[in-house]
């Protein structure tokens, strides 16, 4: 099971809507995925030189403001914290890679979720509606979003385990399936030297993307080759700062339906959760083949 | 005409509603709106009803349909008219993967294109697919007809017994004991028929004939590669 979910506006500018309307598509997947619901939120971008950093702590009301402080005497912040209860979002001036180390050896308590110039990352255990309220998903704003269901297979039922996973600066996944060579691959790329935080087999399929990213592919070329180094099950929705893409394994056993509109591209596990945007009776509607990159970009 | 509106009524009160029809009723044409994506719209009918669905369904459309005619005007989930009996099913859009599996009887017809593993395990059921469809179509057929007016993905016919496969365009690959076969002036017949049922328009004369070669009925240790 799982569902997942993805929307995309062609637009450049933010769409106030983009959260209100990823958490009714997100509400509509909850019996495929009652364990834990996630969201990647591409909204405004840092400013010039910095990065965004969603950091997860422990418990519902982290000590952000304190956190805030401590980071304030080590790097530049651009702007105030955001907190939403057990997840923070901070914007920096420094090498993001200063910044890991330095979370890592003052506070080895935190999870980072995603870091990038635009992406958030918030998940928890819990059904969608509950996880969407927690982190006020309705009241945000953005360009495009990725959201996931998560029936538990693979691994744990926890914050970490859950989708979507985020390896490299901007780039998410959210996967319906289970890989098999995750393991392996998993020692593979960590000697590439690519960095994980759980056991899960969807983030080694995020890993392996940023590894084939930083060697200068495109997402659709990253995509392509995942075809021959993937083995399982999988449809997935890839996010990045102004693309998104979707791939089925060779088999496409796992469902996935697209619909595209003048106006935005969506991605779901069933169309239910697409018949709840605006225009979506008029869209095209078609079930990705197989094997088959399928990307969108703003230029 | 009876308008049932899924904003306002759930598919289990609709599906009982068709259910309750019994002989000698009246409630014969039926439009259903607003199905937004719901599963398991219009299953198992047995009363010789005609349903317009004006939208997108998701899973398992039309489900076990006996007598009864559903037309839907959108996209189709997995497993349309899964266990057809008898009847019409068509969609004006393309259908998700596994549609008309395992049907027994009846006509379904695909407008737009179909997804992987079309017909798959059909024994008897007749679909035609006006666009393309994926692949494993066809897949352990025991009877019936596949009539597809553009391509075939890979595989098409894989394991098949003795299903009827027409393809006006071209096949990516064929699958284990699938063959293509002499398309005889009945084959023409028959295609052009199903077509003219299926209120497709396409030549006959384009389509292709393909079926079982009956090498995997009995296991033989030579053909194990095939298996």
């Amino acid at each position: 099971m799982c569902g997942i979910v993805g929307l995309f506006f062609k637009r450049e500018i933010a769409t106030p809507a983009l959260g209100s309307l990823l958490a009714g598509m997100l509400s509509q997947m909850r019996e495929r995925g009652p364990d834990s619901t996630g969201f990647a939120l591409y909204g405004d971008d840092a400013p010039p030189g910095a990065f965004k950093v969603t950091l997860h702590g422990l418990g519902i009301e982290y000590d952000w403001a304190s956190l805030e402080g401590e980071l304030a005497t080590a790097f530049p912040l651009t702007c105030r914290a955001q907190p939403y209860g057990s997840h923070a979002v901070f914007t920096i001036v420094a090498d993001p890679e200063r910044v890991f180390a330095w979370i890592s050896a003052c506070h080895p308590e935190l999870d980072v979720f995603s870091f990038g110039e635009r992406i958030e990352v918030f998940k928890d255990v819990g059904r969608p509606d509950a996880v969407a309220q927690r982190f006020g998903l309705a009241h945000r704003a953005g360009t495009h979003a990725l959201g996931h269901t998560r029936m538990a297979t693979e691994s744990a039922v926890t914050t970490e385990h859950s989708h979507p996973f985020s390896t490299g600066a901007d780039l998410c996944l959210v996967h319906n399936g289970s890989l098999s060579n995750h393991n392996r691959l998993r020692q593979t790329l960590q000697r590439e030297g690519i960095r994980f935080a759980t056991d899960n087999d969807t983030e080694v399929a995020a890993g392996y993307l940023t590894w084939r990213l930083r060697q200068g592919r495109s997402l659709t070329e990253a995509l392509e080759a995942a075809l021959g180094d993937l083995d399982g099950f999988y449809t997935f929705a890839v996010g990045t700062r102004d693309g998104f893409a979707i791939l089925r394994d060779p088999i496409a056993c796992k469902p996935a339906v697209l619909a595209e509109t003048d106006d935005w591209v969506a991605m779901a596990t069933e169309y239910r959760a697409i018949a709840i945007l605006p225009g979506a009776a008029g869209a095209e509607v078609w079930e990705p083949l197989p094997a088959t990159v399928y990307s969108w970009h703003r230029q | 005409m009876i308008e049932v509106d899924l904003a306002q009524s759930s598919v289990r009160e609709l599906n009982q509603r068709l259910h309750r029809i019994g002989p000698g009723d009246n409630e014969h044409h039926w439009q259903v709106v607003n199905p937004n994506g719901a599963h398991a719209i219009a299953v198992g009918l047995t009363a010789p009803v005609h349903i317009e669905i004006r939208g997108h369904v998701g899973y398992y459309c039309a489900g076990m349909n006996a007598v009864a005619t559903v037309v839907v005007d959108g996209h189709v989930g997995t497993g349309l008219a899964e266990n057809i009996m008898s009847g019409l099913v068509r969609v004006r859009g393309n259908a998700a993967q596994s549609a008309a599996a395992s049907g027994r009887g009846g006509l379904v017809v695909i407008e737009g294109d179909a997804s992987a593993r079309c017909g798959i395990s059909m024994k008897g059921v007749t679909i035609v697919v006006g666009g393309s469809v994926g692949h494993m179509s066809a897949f352990m057929g025991q009877s019936g007809a596949l009539v597809v007016c553009r391509d075939a993905g890979h595989d098409l016919g894989d394991s098949i017994y003795e299903a009827d496969i027409f393809v006006g365009g071209k096949v990516a690959s064929l699958g284990a004991d699938c063959v293509e076969k002499e398309m005889t002036p009945a084959d023409l017949d028959r295609v052009a028929a199903l077509l003219g049922c299926a209120q497709i328009a396409a030549d006959p004369e384009r389509f292709r004939h393909y079926g079982s070669a009956r090498r995997l009925y009995n296991f033989r240790i030579d053909h194990a590669a095939e298996y």
